[in-house]
Formats: structure tokens, C-alpha cells, sequence
């Protein structure tokens, strides 16, 4: 499939916007991992990235997030241009990144790994504020805020990254894989908690494999497919579509 | 960039904040003052100290790259011969001047400071070079090159008539004392504590901990990490400098990659991170062949093993760190120091003070 077609269903909801991504592309050596990715996301929407393995989604993210230089295209991200810019740069500029396999500090305690999330922040107010506001979202870090990063359970590790992501007050917030090697309860609470933290008005941009949860989650969806986009479409529309369901969803 | 991540509490003091950096310089001269005048009819023993003072120095400074950064640097040696060639051919050079309305002697330290500040900034400048192309990589990139340079310092050094070919440089002035070296190792420890206790020493505990997670909550990976690298490339310059104007001779048998691994192994044996850690390890790894020495001259041993303590460090030291890698292997402290780790009698208090 060298000049796909996006195949566009349905009508998307009205966002203003935030994230463009225009045509990037991104080579490992030889090996070209991303033929040009477009798409965009609005204010306060949350827009799923689905597709298999090797299909491109985190060299996608990290591309946005300033953590790899794309060899083509453009980004624009709240007006300005982003492209060339590193990931220290993006975060104060209201960008945030929960990268993949969780990555939290292991042998920092729950509270310190929060307080690096606000690494770039000078209101202490704030951040404590903000610190308080995460520990309500994820009750269970409130309890083992002096422990470990490291001793945690996966499932509190993603939700110690996303709330650590979160403190750096961030306008987008970059989510890969947080449904990684968790049981399905564990993932549903996380999904749930994306949820309230899109109320307040933080984009998400969600990279999954799981096409089920994150479809039903997102105002919007993007199927990549060997570093092109190939569907895009409402989430409720693409996971009714049959395509989606044959490829994603074991149909 | 350097904002504190987490709020330090205010700390009461009487002295103010502005002069609250120089009380711990301040206090330590005296003290200094005092040893000096105590090593003074003592030359074995101050050139043992002086010794032990480099090999802290060298070891603390390693500490920064290797334990509080987590990269691997294995090339130290290398810095060290920089700082220790170019101070020793400056002296050279600067033997015969004196400021003429000062003391001789007073006039020679004066000279001395600056030789040891050349060769500091020096090596620094080598580990700038060094630093930025092999730091921007993750991974082992830096301990290979690290590995390169300091064999190319040696080989250039080997082949250049200025720093006297594989004879080495004599006749450098010895204008250094046992307080001296101390100062600076003060100096050192110093920087090294309040880079923990910083904003930058959270950076590049980040950094240590995943480097990835740290890039995207915002750290400059790779300014931290050639940030760090040229503070401890300065150090080990210093302490290079510091060991060419107390040794009779300098040569580049004394800068091979054996050295290198010695810094390493004390490094590693006090613990990644630990300065405390390191400066235990570095004096009792400097003091040991001493120690073997005399234990074997009072077992009458003498003429054949005691000889040969020099030859056998080496495998001791291997021992050394196989008994440490199955017994503990995070190293003497880990990445605690000394007050942390050992029974509570030394008030937690002075963690926050150091």
C-alpha cells in the first residue's frame, strides 16, 4: 500500500485545535518507520492511535513529543511549530509524555516521582495543589506515596505515570500503551480515571493495541497500519465498522 | 532550567545566605593549617596522604559521571593525565618567575593555583569534546569512547618531546603540600554533595533512574549529562595537577587504563552514587597495598612478597569486587552515604547540611 487512501467515516466533532501532525515521517537507519502520518487533535479531545505491532504508533508519539527527530513533514502543536523542537522544550509548552512501559523512576518514592513531574514547574503552590488533585484522582498513590516506585504493581505504576505526566500541568497529554500487561479491571479503572482527567479540559492522545477500550474511550480514531494512516473516523464509527473489527477486535 | 522539583524548607541560620557558601571553605582552612603543620616532619606520610587525597578526588569525581549519572566512564585515567601534563609543563615553564611583591614561597603557591586551574579547565575542555558527541547516545557509547581517549592521551603523550616522551616530565616544582591536596579534595566533596542536593543532581538522578521517563518530564538529558561529565573531567584534571607537583616524576605509566579501572573498582566498591562511599573505598584501596606491605614484613616475609605488593594489588582487587558483587552488590552504601547507612548516632540532621 505505498499511496493509501484514508478511508474517512462518518463526521467528526467540532474541536478547536491543538495538535496538527502534517505528513511526518521517521527512519530508523534504513528503515522507514513512519511513510508520512497525518492527524490532528483538538481541545479537549481524546484521539485513539490503533493499529498492530510494528504498525508505527510509538515512533508516532515519540515523534511528537519531541523524543525523535522526524526526517520529514511537519508538526504544529498550539500554533507554533514543534518539528524540530526536544522533548525539554515541548514539555513547557504543554506537552506531556507517559511513555511506553510505564517509566517510572524505580527507586524514587511515589511522591518524588510526582514531584519530577512537575520538574519544570516554579509554583510551589501549584504544584502541591496539583500534587493533591492527582492523590484524589489515584487514591492508591495517596497511600504509597513514601514507598517505592519500583515496588509498585504494574497497575499503579501506569497510574503513577499518568499521574506524574499530569503534573507537569500539560494541554496534551501523550498516553502509550497504558493497558500494557494489565488485568482488564485494572485497565477499565485507568480508562475510567482518562475519562475525568479529559473533563478538565487535557487532550489525550492514546496509543493502543487494545482497539476495543480505546475506541470506546475517543471522540476520534486513527488506524495505522505499517507507518501509514489507512482509517480514521469517530471511535464509535470505526469500531462498528467491519474492517476494524476483522483486523482489531478478533471478528 | 533550574528550578528546585521539590520546595526546600528555610533554613534559620545566622550567617547570611550570601556568605552561607563559603562558611564550609572558610571553617576548613584552619583545620588544614593545623594538619600541615602536624605532616610537616613527615614525608612519607604526607606523600602517602597526598596519595589518598588524589585518589579521593579522582574516585569523587568519578562518582559523578558514574554513580549519580548513571553512565559508564572508563577512561578517567586520561583526564587525570591532561590536567596532570599540562600544570606540569606550565610550572615548568613558570619555575624561574616570582611575583616579585610577594614571598617566594607565597609566590610560588600562587603559581601553583593557577597551573592547577589550567589543567582543570583543561581536561574539563577534553571532557566537553568528549562528552557531547558520545553523551547525546544512550547506552555503552561513552565507556568506549572513554576507553579510546584516555589510550590516545597516553600514546600522544608517549610521542610528544614537551611532556618528555615515555621518560616522562621531571623537575616540575614540588610546590604541593598535603593541605593543599586536601583543599581541593574539600572543594570537590563539596561540589559533589551540593550537586546531590540541587535541582541538577535530581536531573541526573532522573537521568540514572530511566532516561527515557526523565526526557519526557522535561530534563535535558544530554546538557545534564555533558554538564556533569565536564565538572567531573575538571576534577580529575585538578587532581591529575595536584599529583604531577608532588611526585618526582610524571610519566605515562602512571595514567594507563590500570588506572582507570582502579578509579572504577572504587567507585564501584563504595557504592554508584555514594560519595561518602567513594572516599571510604578510595582511601582504603590506596592504603591497602601499604597495609599488605607491612603485614607481610611483620610475617617475615620480607624481600619477596612484601616486594611484590605492587604486582599483587591487581588480583587483590579482582577478589576485592568478586566478594562484593556476591556480598552486596549495590556496593558499600549504594546510593546512600555514610550517615544513612551507618547506626544513628551521627544526627540525620547533617544530610540536609552538607
Amino acid at each position: 500500500m505505498s499511496d493509501a487512501q484514508v478511508k474517512t467515516l462518518g463526521e467528526r466533532q467540532a474541536f478547536p485545535p491543538l495538535l496538527s501532525v502534517d505528513g511526518i515521517k521517521v527512519h530508523y537507519g534504513a528503515i522507514q518507520a513512519l511513510k508520512g502520518v497525518s492527524l490532528t487533535v483538538g481541545k479537549g479531545e481524546v484521539v485513539a492511535l490503533i493499529g498492530a505491532n510494528g504498525a508505527g504508533k510509538t515512533s508516532t508519539l515519540r515523534a511528537v513529543s519531541g523524543m525523535l527527530k522526524p526526517s520529514g513533514g511537519r508538526i504544529q502543536f498550539n500554533g507554533h511549530d514543534t518539528t524540530t523542537l526536544k522533548a525539554h522544550q515541548l514539555v513547557p509548552r504543554g506537552m506531556a509524555h507517559a511513555p511506553e512501559g510505564r517509566g517510572v523512576f524505580p527507586n524514587m518514592t511515589v511522591q518524588e516521582n510526582l514531584e519530577l513531574g512537575a520538574y519544570l514547574r516554579t509554583d510551589t503552590s501549584g504544584i502541591q495543589a496539583d500534587l493533591e488533585k492527582s492523590f484524589t484522582l489515584f487514591p492508591v498513590l495517596k497511600e504509597r506515596r513514601k514507598q517505592m516506585a519500583g515496588t509498585l504493581s504494574g497497575g499503579e505504576q501506569q497510574m503513577l505515570a499518568i499521574a506524574r505526566a499530569l503534573l507537569s500541568k500539560p494541554q496534551l497529554l501523550l498516553l502509550d500503551e497504558p493497558s500494557l500487561g494489565l488485568a482488564p479491571q485494572v485497565t477499565e479503572a485507568i480508562f475510567r480515571t482518562l475519562r475525568e482527567v479529559n473533563a478538565t479540559g487535557v487532550s489525550v492522545l492514546l496509543v493502543e493495541q487494545n482497539a476495543h477500550l480505546a475506541l470506546n474511550a475517543a471522540h476520534y480514531g486513527y488506524v495505522l497500519e505499517t507507518g501509514e494512516v489507512v482509517m480514521a473516523g469517530p471511535g464509535k464509527a470505526l469500531l462498528e465498522s467491519a474492517e476494524v473489527r476483522r483486523a482489531y477486535l478478533g471478528e | 532550567m533550574e528550578t528546585p522539583a521539590i520546595p526546600v524548607p528555610e533554613a534559620r541560620s545566622v550567617v547570611p545566605a550570601s556568605l552561607r557558601g563559603l562558611l564550609p571553605v572558610l571553617l576548613a582552612l584552619p583545620v588544614l593549617a593545623l594538619f600541615q603543620w602536624l605532616m610537616s616532619d613527615a614525608p612519607f606520610a604526607s606523600y602517602l596522604l597526598s596519595v589518598v587525597g588524589v585518589n579521593i578526588i579522582l574516585a569523587v569525581s568519578l562518582n559523578i559521571v558514574n554513580g549519580m549519572t548513571g553512565q559508564f566512564s572508563i577512561g578517567h585515567a586520561g583526564f587525570m593525565a591532561v590536567g596532570a601534563y599540562i600544570s606540569g609543563v606550565l610550572s615548568l615553564n613558570l619555575k624561574d618567575i616570582a611575583l616579585s611583591f610577594l614571598p617566594v614561597a607565597v609566590s610560588d603557591q600562587v603559581f601553583f593555583v593557577l597551573s592547577l586551574l589550567v589543567g582543570g579547565l583543561a581536561a574539563a575542555l577534553c571532557g566537553f569534546l568528549v562528552g557531547l558527541p558520545s553523551l547525546r547516545l544512550r547506552g555503552d557509547y561513552l565507556a568506549i569512547v572513554t576507553l579510546g581517549f584516555g589510550e590516545i592521551i597516553r600514546v600522544v603523550v608517549q610521542n610528544t618531546d614537551a611532556f618528555g616522551r615515555a621518560l616522562g616530565l621531571s623537575g616540575i616544582p614540588q610546590t604541593s603540600s598535603p593541605a593543599m591536596v586536601y583543599f581541593f579534595v574539600f572543594l570537590t566533596v563539596l561540589v559533589a554533595r551540593r550537586i546531590t542536593g540541587s535541582s541538577h543532581g535530581r536531573s541526573l538522578w532522573a537521568i540514572r533512574e530511566d532516561e527515557v521517563a526523565a526526557e519526557a518530564m522535561g530534563v535535558d538529558t544530554t546538557g545534564y549529562k555533558v554538564r556533569a561529565f565536564v565538572i567531573s573531567s575538571f576534577f580529575a584534571g585538578i587532581a591529575g595537577a595536584l599529583f604531577a607537583h608532588f611526585v618526582p616524576i610524571i610519566n605515562p605509566g602512571s595514567f594507563t587504563f590500570v588506572k582507570s579501572m582502579e578509579i572504577v573498582v572504587m567507585v564501584v566498591l563504595g557504592g554508584l552514587g555514594s560519595t561518602t562511599g567513594a572516599i571510604v573505598a578510595a582511601t582504603f584501596l590506596t592504603l591497602l597495598p601499604e597495609g599488605l606491605r607491612s603485614l607481610f614484613t611483620v610475617l617475615g616475609a620480607e624481600g619477596s612478597l612484601a616486594q611484590k605488593v605492587d604486582q599483587i594489588r591487581m588480583p587483590v582487587y579482582g577478589l576485592l569486587l568478586v566478594v562484593l558483587m556476591l556480598a552486596r552488590p549495590q556496593g558499600l552504601f549504594g546510593t546512600k552515604e555514610i550517615w544513612d547507612v551507618l547506626p544513628r548516632w551521627i544526627p540525620r540532621k547533617r544530610r540536609g547540611l552538607a
